[in-house]
């Protein structure tokens, strides 16, 4: 299986040679990082060439990297004390619209759309990760063109995330309700929403109104750097300090 | 003369054969259909952004909820987009456990599907048929999980228990007589497995019934036969998984081409249609439940020899046993931090796929390294063959639409998430 794997990747890296902004190896599985204007002949190629044959695309997926890393609980850093038994809320699912969340680590722009390609033929998964220059206002091109089952991923995408896809037929909402104002799953935006809905017996009809429902999450969000998960090149830098 | 123009119709969301909450425009000229357009999310819940606030175990229960149709596969699904991030592989008995209890949900999926799809098309009898023999595998659900539904079972590393050596049996009442009770009870003395096994005995002879009352059946012909008709090179490019893209002719089963669980160790065949009709999507289904049975036939016996542990030895992933927690410090420590906080994924991203029985039910996980995960995205197999629902009605009557819509076998829950 690995073999098949790398066999795959260096065949990626020799036809894709300087058009890549990265290509990864990790689970058994290779993601490949492209800038949005190459990408549109990209998966050209990897549909069309006969070695990659990248015949179906399987999944869009939207990502907003901007809360990576973030935690609610210091597990490290211990006071004259000991460790620190306060959660510091920073979560999406612990605030309401009138506050801002915590900015997480990620360097780099904060939209992704990420792509999963099957090749029937040659029984290979990809994954190509592609960042959207602006985060103010993300775009990708649509690749429905090539794909066409690409067509209703990329609509959630966009009703889910706000990325624009360049050239989509038909970018309109799909999953949340006719009228919806936001995009419910950037970490900017709160676990309880903003609005609910509720018949009104007086107006005899259903209304809209601001959430009345508090924010509550059980468990706070912690990164422990388990020392299973460590490898030797982590060990052996943390050994020096 | 008047004149004759298109007109819109909507369709559902509360239509008997709008499977759930589908909202259908269609745009009509006479009978025929010109353009469809399903208006969907009327079931949206946000699984996957609930999923990002809460400890990677507490979201199995979604994952149910998702396509309730097959509950265990989803979860299934699931645990292995975490156990591959983990690096963990469960007990080969549980693997076991879980390939049989998927095609357990095969079956009950593919009998529900068979049922309302027969009875949109007019056959009522099916229905009643297909919910006889769904009772018995769901009474397994129940045996081993506790739930007749959404059974929350499978574990990342593991299952949630051994399968158990009793079954639930019936009790005489007003509505059932001793004389009653002592039949329907016949197969019930022994383990679970047993019954399993005894329920395998008879489910081919039920299957034959069910071809008996449609196969050569005139007016399911008609109906069938010829409506949304897909090549494979179309279908491939629609993004087709499952009985829809194997009725187009295409071979391509995930337990056969990429193997999980303990399904490359098993024997069975993979059926394939000719014409990619809606009539040939029906002989596929058929087919995999024949298969699905032989499977599970072959998953008893394995593990009526095969007894051993079904869950991970790992304290860090998997709680430790009750008793061992009561009498030794360090298990309920680990007890306390499992259920409290969970454990932490190292960072990274994993993509698990998983055959199920509507096609590729795929997780996609993003984890920076805490305790719950950065990104879920679940691939639901209905949604892709949803969207294609306007290519394959266009040309066709009002009457083949709900053809259609049973045919893509689409179950509300995963395609709105």
């Amino acid at each position: 299986m690995s073999e098949k794997l790398d066999r795959l990747a260096a065949c990626l890296e020799k036809k894709f040679k300087g058009r890549l902004q990265g290509l990864t190896q990790e689970c058994g599985e290779i993601t490949l990082q492209v800038a949005p204007g190459d990408w549109h002949p990209l998966a050209r190629m990897l549909r069309d060439d006969p070695e990659l044959r990248f015949e179906m695309l399987v999944d869009v997926c939207g990502v907003d990297y901007m809360a990576y890393g973030v935690t609610e609980w210091a597990t490290e850093t211990s006071s004259s004390e000991g460790f620190s038994r306060g959660v510091e809320e920073a979560t999406f699912g612990r605030f309401t619209f009138d506050e801002a969340p915590d900015a997480g680590q990620h360097q780099g722009p904060r939209f992704a759309a990420v792509y999963h390609l099957l090749s029937i033929s040659h029984n290979h998964r990809l994954r190509v990760r592609c960042f959207c220059p602006e985060d103010e206002f993300p775009t990708v091109p649509s690749v429905v063109e090539i794909w066409s089952s690409a067509n209703w991923f990329e609509r959630e995408a966009f009703d889910l995330y706000g990325i624009i896809f360049e050239g989509h037929p038909d970018l309109r909402r799909i999953l949340t309700d006719y009228g919806f104002v936001g995009h419910p799953f950037r970490k900017d935006f709160p676990l309880v929403g903003h609005v609910e809905m509720r018949y009104d017996p007086e107006q005899q009809r259903v209304i809209y109104q601001p959430v009345t429902i508090e924010p509550r999450v059980l468990v706070p969000r912690v990164i422990r750097n388990d020392h299973r998960y460590l490898d030797d090149s982590a060990e052996e830098t943390s050994a020096d300090a | 003369m008047p004149e004759i123009r298109n007109y819109t119709l909507n369709f559902g969301p509360q239509h008997p054969a709008a499977h759930g909450v589908l909202r259908l425009v269609l745009e009509m000229d006479g009978e025929v259909v010109q353009r469809a357009d399903p208006h969907i999310g009327l079931l949206h819940r946000g699984t996957e952004k609930l999923a990002e606030s809460k400890p990677y175990n507490q979201s199995i229960g979604y994952m149910d909820r998702l396509d309730y149709m097959s509950m265990m596969c989803n979860e299934h699904g699931y645990c292995l987009a975490i156990e591959r991030l983990l690096g963990i592989e469960p007990p080969l008995r549980a693997q076991y456990i879980r390939v049989m209890f998927d095609e357990i949900t095969r079956i009950l999926n593919h009998l529900l599907w068979l049922g309302t799809h027969a009875l949109d098309v007019g056959a009522m009898t099916m229905f009643l048929y297909c919910f006889r023999e769904r009772e018995d595998l769901i009474d397994c659900y129940e045996a081993v999980s506790g739930s007749r539904m959404h059974a929350t079972y499978y574990r990342p590393g593991g299952v949630a228990r051994d399968l158990p050596g009793t079954m639930a049996q019936y009790q005489p009442s007003r509505w059932k007589s001793k004389a009653d009770v002592a039949v329907l009870n016949q197969d019930r003395q022994g383990s679970l497995l047993d019954f399993i096994e005894s329920f395998t005995e008879r489910f081919p002879t039920k299957v034959d019934e069910y071809e008996t009352l449609l196969t050569e059946n005139r007016i399911w012909r008609q109906r069938t036969v010829g409506i949304g008709v897909v090549g494979p090179e179309r279908a491939l490019q629609l993004g087709f998984t499952g009985p829809m893209l194997r009725g187009s002719g295409v071979e391509w089963d995930l337990r056969k081409k990429q193997p999980y669980a303990a399904y490359d160790r098993l024997d069975f065949d993979i059926p394939v249609g000719v014409n990619g009709d809606s009539y040939d999507r029906y002989l596929v289904r058929m087919e995999e439940m024949r298969q699905s049975n032989r499977i599970i036939r072959q998953c008893v016996e394995w593990l009526k020899n095969n007894p051993g542990p079904v869950r991970l030895d790992d304290r860090k992933i998997m709680a430790p046993p009750r008793e061992e927690m009561k009498a030794d410090m360090e298990s309920l420590i680990h007890h306390f931090k499992l259920f409290t906080e969970g454990y932490c994924v190292p960072a990274g991203e994993s993509y698990a796929a998983v055959e199920h029985p509507k096609g590729e039910f795929g997780v996609y996980m993003i984890s920076d390294g805490a305790n719950k995960p950065y990104r879920v995205k679940v691939r639901p197999p209905g949604y892709v063959h949803l969207s294609a629902l306007d290519e394959m009605s266009r040309g066709h009557m009002l009457a083949d639409v709900v053809t259609l819509i049973g045919s893509l076998d689409i179950v509300f829950g995963e395609i709105d998430r």
